[in-house]
């Protein structure tokens, strides 16, 4: 790939590679890489390729008459919260419909994929030191990179290939479709090379995830900005920079520019040059920039500092998560009307809501009951991570300390009951000032809307208690929590469209809460869910206090 | 003398793992106290019971006066402990961890701690997930050296460091003897038991088989000879004396391992031979050590 000229004689004093082309060994390395990720690649693409045609099919079904399609579609074209989402629309037609939330993001997710395997088989690999022992093998200096590469690029053309087929076989335009795997393939080889050039870097496998991810942040919100932007305005020009811009360029199912995959290639083959490059430069293990020191001196004082500074990371990423959450709900609301016309939908979200007021306010109150269940989920895993400090033996430093179990227990539960009332408020804030656009009332929207995201937080509250219950009284089953959650899920949201009977619904404490907004708040089932939720961390705690530390 | 900790016929079992069997153990204030066995043979058990992570079944645990179980707080105030694996937060820097343990336990001595971090050539600024088993044991070290408490709880302290690093490690430790603290030192490296402890406790399967200085316990054991005679002498003979074993005999050459009552014996006897050249090995720990491992547990 990039050596095809080997040099005969050591040209440097201090490389490995001198002598031959460095890539001895890189066929046996791509087996053993492709075997450790033989279920990972095949599952993303088919998943990504189901993805694609389900909601295909489902628009399909759902506008039996295509002419229907380009009304709703020009209601989407008016919202830029919308197209700053999910990308521009590429035509009228509904096959651009019928793919409209599904060509971005997938790709976003196709260039994730390639992101984790060029990642996991070279700095991770580096990191952890088992690069080293294939090293002193008989393995040139750039077959783990060049391993990496390949396999990722295999996977990024199969995915794209799986894709094109998938659409064509549900029915949608085949040479639309076929652009559709040109833009997934230009983004997705793109990452590659990203992630190559991320990976030479720094010295920790995090490091190359703030470059490779932090770039592809970047390349989003670069390309939001710009298709957001009004049809004059110079910030257009922002989609052009973007990677993800040059592939939304292609348009499936509207232009069809499939000349764009020569911008992609170019873009891959400069980013893996520029990595094998820098790979020459550096030394195993280390990364080209170098590592960045910490403070020598530290402030943090409590248990309590330690915990939420634990936290802090998960933290900041979930509630960047509920912005958008909440940004991607309080857009919708213009929209719902549009996309209940059919009565089976809005009798679907009476379901799945039950509760009165219009059905605008039912949408919100079953969207913010899914972001309580996104919330309850981060409030167990910050309350687990308790089981996490134990096993890893780092929770034996504090024990023997002053600090009692209780103060390190309650410290833990103090960091998820806040955080999970701040990433609901930040949903419902977002939800409502976007909201407010609609209403013309911005006071009243945020108000309602954060009403009704914060009237979640019991049971949530129930779900966290259940952490302890389980971390305090069978830590060694401390996971069962994720099943239970599940549980809920499926009892609570989905009982009444299976028609379960009402004793097993109730059992989810998120069947309890009231439908805000648009219903009254029943002080009754909220008493009844904080006592539940005391008593269950009472006992967690108590049985924490009386076992043995791991 | 008073004691620091006192453990008196201690059980504990992990279902149906007999962790520990009635294990004794008595650690004098001021001291440094060898903890030694192989593994699985109790220590680190004993220590977690001791710092009240894990409760006994059976038995009684006093730790400077108090109970270890009931009296976290106010134990854990006056002791330190480096656990045997040091395991750090992935992103907080080793200057971070030594503080924030320091500020759980009450403070650090600045100046100590500015001290120790340069004696073991510590880097404070790197983040917990880049340093190294030996790097990841100076920090636990440098936070528990440099507290202001009176007891020292080391599990295997040393198994990551290097030589010089171990000799930075014994030099810290006998100060903060000198300075009136107690060490309970847990460990595998017996020369380093042998040359900083004052007293050994060798615990084996859960019960503490001998306990005491090092003279004591090389009195318990042997001293092994090795003497060039002027005229040949007779294995048998040699063999048949009292508290001999392992006697060789090859011309004028005799080795023998003699128990320490029965020396002067041995010594007239081969004197009637001539002695030409005489060396005395006393027995070093690591003899004591394996001496009792190598004979399977006697029932009780």
């Amino acid at each position: 790939m990039t050596s095809t000229s080997a040099p005969t004689a050591p040209s440097s004093p201090r490389v490995g590679s001198a002598r031959g082309s460095g890539l001895t060994g890189t066929t046996r390395l791509l087996r053993l890489a492709a075997r450790r990720d033989r279920v990972l690649i095949p599952v993303s693409a088919v998943t990504l390729m189901a993805v694609v045609a389900g909601s295909a099919q489902a628009t399909f079904d759902l506008y039996p008459d295509p002419s229907l399609a380009s009304p709703a579609l020009r209601e989407t074209l008016d919202n830029p919260a919308l197209v700053a989402i999910y990308g521009p629309v590429a035509s009228l037609t509904v096959d651009a419909l019928a793919t409209f939330k599904t060509v971005l993001l997938g790709g976003v997710f196709l260039c994730l994929l390639a992101y984790v395997v060029v990642r996991r088989h070279t700095r991770t690999e580096e990191e952890e030191g088992r690069l080293e022992l294939l090293g002193s093998g008989v393995v040139g200096r750039r077959a783990p990179l060049a391993a990496a590469v390949l396999l990722a690029t295999a996977a990024v053309i199969g995915t794209s290939v799986l894709t094109i087929l998938g659409a064509v076989a549900v029915g949608l335009d085949s040479a639309g479709s076929v652009a559709l795997g040109v833009s997934w393939a230009v983004m997705g080889l793109t990452w590659v090379g990203v992630t190559a050039v991320s990976a030479q870097m720094t010295e920790t496998a995090r490091g190359t995830a703030g470059f490779a991810l932090g770039a592809l942040a970047a390349a989003y919100l670069l390309r939001a900005l710009g298709d957001a932007a009004g049809s004059d305005s110079p910030a257009r020009v922002l989609t052009w920079i973007s990677p993800l811009g040059w592939a939304e360029k292609v348009e499936p199912y509207g232009a069809n520019r499939v000349w764009v995959l020569v911008v992609g290639v170019v873009a891959y083959a400069v980013l893996v040059l520029v990595a094998f490059a820098l790979l020459e430069r550096r030394d195993l293990g280390a990364g080209v920039l170098p590592s960045r020191p910490g403070p020598a001196r530290g402030s943090l004082r409590t248990v309590g500092g330690l915990t939420r500074r634990l936290a802090r990371g998960t933290v900041i990423g979930w509630t960047i998560g509920f912005v958008v959450l909440g940004a991607v709900v309080g857009s919708l609301g213009g929209s719902v009307q549009s996309f209940v016309d059919s009565p089976e939908i809005a009798e679907m979200l009476r379901k799945l809501g039950g509760g009165a007021g219009t059905i605008i306010d039912t949408f919100f109150a079953t969207e913010l009951r899914f972001a309580a269940i996104a919330a309850a989920a981060l409030g167990i895993a910050l309350t687990t991570r308790m089981r996490t400090e134990e096993t890893s033996e780092r929770a034996e430093a504090v024990l023997a300390t002053p600090v009692t179990r209780l103060r390190w227990g309650v410290s833990h539960i103090v960091v998820a009951v806040a955080a999970t009332a701040l990433v609901l408020a930040v949903a419902g804030v977002v939800a409502g000032l976007l909201d407010g656009r609609r209403t013309g009332d911005v006071a009243g929207s945020v108000g309602r809307l954060t009403g009704g995201a914060l009237a979640a937080l019991p049971a949530v509250w129930v779900c966290i208690a259940v952490a302890v219950l389980l971390v305090g009284l069978v830590p060694r089953l401390t996971g069962l929590v994720w099943a239970v959650l599940i549980g809920f899920l499926v009892l609570g949201e989905f009982g009444p469209i299976m028609n379960l009977p009402s004793w097993m619904t109730a059992v989810s404490p998120f069947d309890h809460l009231s439908h805000l907004p648009g219903g009254t708040l029943d002080t009754a089932a909220v008493l009844g869910l904080v006592v539940v939720a005391v008593a269950l961390t009472a006992v967690g705690l108590a049985g924490l206090r009386r076992r043995d530390i791991a | 003398m008073t004691s620091a900790i006192q453990v008196q016929g201690l059980h504990k079992s992990f279902g149906r793992t007999v962790a520990l069997d009635g294990l004794d153990l008595d650690v004098q204030t001021g001291e440094i106290h060898g903890f030694l066995g192989p593994n699985g043979a109790g220590k680190s058990t004993t220590l977690r019971i001791l710092l009240g992570l894990m409760r006994a079944d059976g038995g009684s645990a006093t730790l400077l006066g108090g109970d270890p179980w009931h009296e976290v707080e106010s134990l854990h105030r006056r002791l330190a402990y480096v656990p045997g694996d040091v395991a750090l937060w992935p992103n907080l820097t080793g200057g971070e961890v030594i503080d924030l343990l320091g500020n759980l336990r009450g403070g650090l001595h600045d100046q100590r701690r500015a001290d120790m971090i340069e004696r073991f050539a510590l880097d404070p600024t790197k983040k917990g997930r880049s340093y190294s088993k030996g790097n990841r044991q100076k920090v636990a070290l440098v936070a528990a050296l440099a507290a202001d408490v009176e007891l020292l709880l080391l599990d295997e302290p040393t198994s990551g460091l290097d030589p010089l690093m171990e000799a930075v490690f014994k030099d810290a430790v006998r100060e903060f003897r000198a300075a009136g603290g107690t060490v309970l030192l847990s460990s595998h490296i017996l020369s380093e038991v042998e040359s900083v402890c004052d007293r050994v406790s060798i615990i084996r399967d859960g019960r503490n088989v001998e306990s005491g200085t090092l003279t004591q316990l090389r009195h318990l054991s042997h001293t092994t000879l090795e003497a060039t005679l002027d005229r040949p002498a007779d294995q048998a003979d040699i063999a048949a004396l009292p508290g001999v074993t392992g006697a060789v005999v090859s011309g004028t050459h005799v080795t023998c391992a003699v128990e320490s009552g029965h020396l002067g014996a041995v010594l007239e006897h081969l004197g009637t031979f001539g002695i030409h050249s005489l060396t005395s090995a006393p027995p070093t720990l690591e003899e004591l050590f394996m001496e009792q491992y190598r004979v399977p547990a006697a029932t009780p």
